[in-house]
C-alpha cells in the first residue's frame, strides 16, 4: 500500500516535471526570436563549450575508432570480407556510434557544467542581481547556453567522426597495410548522403536536449549546495535519458524518409 | 517625522500581503520610504523582510496590496518601463551576489549595459564608483580573489553605479566581523551624504540600526508592528519590542 503511493507520487512528480521542461522550452522558443539578442555572450559561450569538450571528444573519438576496428576485424576476416571494414566502420560510426556516443560525452560535460554553473548563480542571487539590473537573465543566461550547445555539438560530432575514423585507419593500415589514401576513398564511396544528413541533423536535436536540460535544472535550483550538486547530477541523468529517446526517434523518422 | 508626513514618499507600500501555500508570510504590510532618510527594517529570521523587498523590485509578485515607487504604481507599469524605475533603485543582495565569472570591473559595468547613453562614460563611473567605496586597486581582480568585506562593498560599488535615488540593503553587515561591520556602516552613511540617496536597511545588527537610522519599523506577525525612532522603539514597554533590543 506504502510502496504504491510512492510510486504513483513519483510518477506524478516526474509527469509534473516533464511539463515543467515543456513549458522552459516554450519559453526558450519565444524569448530566441525576440530582441535584444546576446550575440557576444553566446559567441563567448559557443567557444567556451568547443574549447572545454575538443580534447574530451577527440580522445574518446579516437580510441572509439581504434577499438571498434580492432573488435571488428577478425569476425570481418573470418567471412573474407575485410575489404569492406572501411565501409562498415564508417557508416557505423557516421550514423550511430559518433553522434551518440560524443553526445553523451557531452552531456555529461556540459549539462552538469551547466547545471552546476547556474545553480550556484541561483542559490548566490547572482540571477537576481541580474534581474533586478534590468538584464533579462532567461535570455543571457539561458538562451545564449541553449544556442550554443545546439550550435557546437555538431561541430564537436563531425569533428570526433573525422578522429574516430582516423583511429580506425591508423589500426588498418598497421593490421592489414591498408594505405590511408585506399581507407579514405572507400570511406567515401560507402558514405551517402542519406547516412549523413539525418545523423547530422538529429546532433542538432541532441545539443538542443544537453542545454535544455542543464539549463533548466541548474534556473530552477533549489536553494543550499546540495541544491547545487543535486542540478548537476540530475542534468546528466536527464540529459543522457533524453538522448536515447531522441535517438530512438531519429532513427525510426528517418527509416521512414531514408529506408535505411 | 511629523513634518514628513505631508511629503509624498519615494517609497509607498500599502497593505502587501505575500503567502506560499499556508505560510502567510505578509499580512498587510504598510510602509512609507522619505526622501534622503535612513530607515531600518527590522524583524526575526523568517519574518518575511527578505520576500517584502524581493515584492518590491519585482523577483515577487504580491498577492494583493499596492507598491508605488516614486508615484508610479508599479503593478500597471509596462515590463520596459519597470525595468527603467528599477535603475531608481540599487539593491545590496544579502550575501553579496557578484558574478563569478566576471571581473570587478565587469560587475560594475554590467548594470550599465543597458543604457548606450553609458557607453562611453562607463570606465569613468565604475573609478569613480569604486573610489566611493575605497577600493579602486581591486578593479581587475575576480571576485573568489576578494575577502566576504572587500566582496560587500563591491557589491555596494555596484548598486550605486546609476545613482539610484533609493538603495535597499539586505543585511549589509551580516557574516561581517564587527570591524569590518562598522567600515560598510560608515561608507552607507557616507554614500547618503554624497549622493542624498533614501535607504530601506534590513538589519539585525542593532549596533547598525542606532548609528545608522532616522527611523525604524519593526515587521512583526507579517505586519508593520510598530515604527518610530531608535529611542522612541528602545523605550517601548511593549514585550515583542524589547525582545529586539535585549
Ligand atoms: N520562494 C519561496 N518559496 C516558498 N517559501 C518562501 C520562499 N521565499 C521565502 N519563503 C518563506 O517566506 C518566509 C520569509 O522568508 P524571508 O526570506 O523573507 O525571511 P527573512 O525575514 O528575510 O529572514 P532572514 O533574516 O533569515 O533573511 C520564510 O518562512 C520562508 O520559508
Ligand atoms: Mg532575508
Amino acid at each position: 500500500m506504502v510502496i504504491s503511493l510512492q510510486i504513483v507520487q513519483k510518477t506524478k512528480k516526474f509527469l509534473l516535471e516533464i511539463g515543467e521542461l515543456a513549458y522552459f522550452a516554450k519559453r526558450f522558443f519565444k524569448e530566441v526570436f525576440t530582441k535584444p539578442f546576446e550575440f557576444k555572450e553566446l559567441l563567448l559561450q559557443s567557444y567556451k563549450m568547443g574549447n572545454q569538450s575538443l580534447l574530451l571528444v577527440g580522445i574518446t573519438g579516437f580510441i572509439l575508432g581504434l577499438v571498434f576496428t580492432l573488435q571488428s576485424r577478425p569476425t570481418l576476416m573470418e567471412f573474407g570480407a575485410a575489404s569492406w571494414m572501411p565501409s562498415m566502420v564508417s557508416i557505423s560510426i557516421v550514423r550511430e556510434l559518433g553522434p551518440v556516443i560524443i553526445a553523451l560525452i557531452c552531456a555529461g560535460k556540459l549539462s552538469s557544467g551547466i547545471g552546476a554553473e547556474l545553480g550556484s548563480m541561483r542559490v548566490t542571487e547572482q540571477i537576481d542581481a541580474m534581474e533586478v539590473s534590468g538584464t533579462n537573465p532567461f535570455k543571457y543566461l539561458v538562451v545564449t547556453r541553449i544556442l550554443a550547445v545546439t550550435l557546437t555539438l555538431p561541430l564537436l560530432v563531425i569533428f570526433g567522426d573525422t578522429i574516430a575514423l582516423f583511429g580506425s585507419a591508423l589500426i588498418e593500415n598497421l593490421k592489414g597495410d591498408v594505405s590511408f589514401q585506399l581507407y579514405f576513398n572507400k570511406v567515401f564511396n560507402a558514405l551517402k548522403f542519406s547516412d549523413m544528413i539525418p545523423a547530422t541533423i538529429k546532433t542538432f536535436f541532441f545539443g538542443f536536449a544537453i542545454g535544455l536540460v542543464g539549463c533548466f535544472k541548474g534556473y530552477y535550483c533549489k536553494k543550499g549546495t546540495v541544491g547545487v550538486g543535486e542540478a548537476s547530477n540530475t542534468a546528466v541523468v536527464y540529459a543522457s535519458m533524453l538522448l536515447f529517446i531522441l535517438d530512438f526517434i531519429a532513427v525510426f523518422i528517418s527509416d521512414i524518409f531514408f529506408e535505411i | 517625522m511629523k513634518k514628513q508626513e505631508n511629503i509624498t514618499p519615494i517609497l509607498k507600500i500599502t497593505d502587501l500581503k505575500k503567502s506560499f501555500g499556508d505560510n502567510h508570510v505578509l499580512n498587510g504590510f504598510t510602509m512609507n520610504l522619505y526622501e534622503a532618510e535612513n530607515l531600518v527594517l527590522m524583524g526575526k529570521s523568517g519574518s518575511g523582510k527578505s520576500v517584502m523587498i524581493k515584492c518590491v523590485v519585482g523577483l515577487m509578485q504580491a498577492d494583493a496590496g499596492t507598491i508605488e515607487i516614486m508615484g508610479k504604481d508599479i503593478t500597471t507599469l509596462s515590463q520596459k518601463e519597470f525595468n527603467n524605475l528599477r535603475t531608481q533603485i540599487g539593491f545590496l543582495f544579502q550575501g553579496s551576489a557578484l558574478y563569478d565569472s566576471m571581473t570587478v570591473r565587469e560587475n560594475l559595468e554590467f548594470p550599465l549595459r543597458k543604457f548606450p547613453e553609458y557607453a562611453n562614460k562607463s570606465k569613468q563611473l565604475v573609478l569613480e564608483a569604486l573610489e566611493s567605496v575605497g577600493l579602486k586597486n581591486a578593479i581587475d581582480l575576480m571576485p573568489e580573489e576578494l575577502s566576504g568585506g572587500m566582496k560587500r562593498r563591491i557589491a555596494l560599488a555596484r548598486a550605486i553605479i546609476l545613482r539610484p535615488k533609493i538603495i535597499i540593503y539586505d543585511e549589509p553587515t551580516t557574516g561581517l566581523d564587527p570591524i569590518t561591520a562598522k567600515e560598510i556602516i560608515q561608507l552607507m552613511i557616507g554614500i547618503q551624504q554624497k549622493f542624498k540617496t533614501s535607504s530601506l536597511i534590513i538589519t539585525h545588527d542593532m549596533d547598525c540600526a542606532r548609528v545608522i537610522s532616522n527611523r525604524m519599523i519593526l515587521l512583526i506577525d507579517g505586519i508593520n508592528y510598530i515604527e518610530g525612532t531608535y529611542k522612541e522603539l528602545a523605550a517601548s514597554k511593549d514585550k515583542k519590542v524589547q525582545e529586539f533590543f535585549k
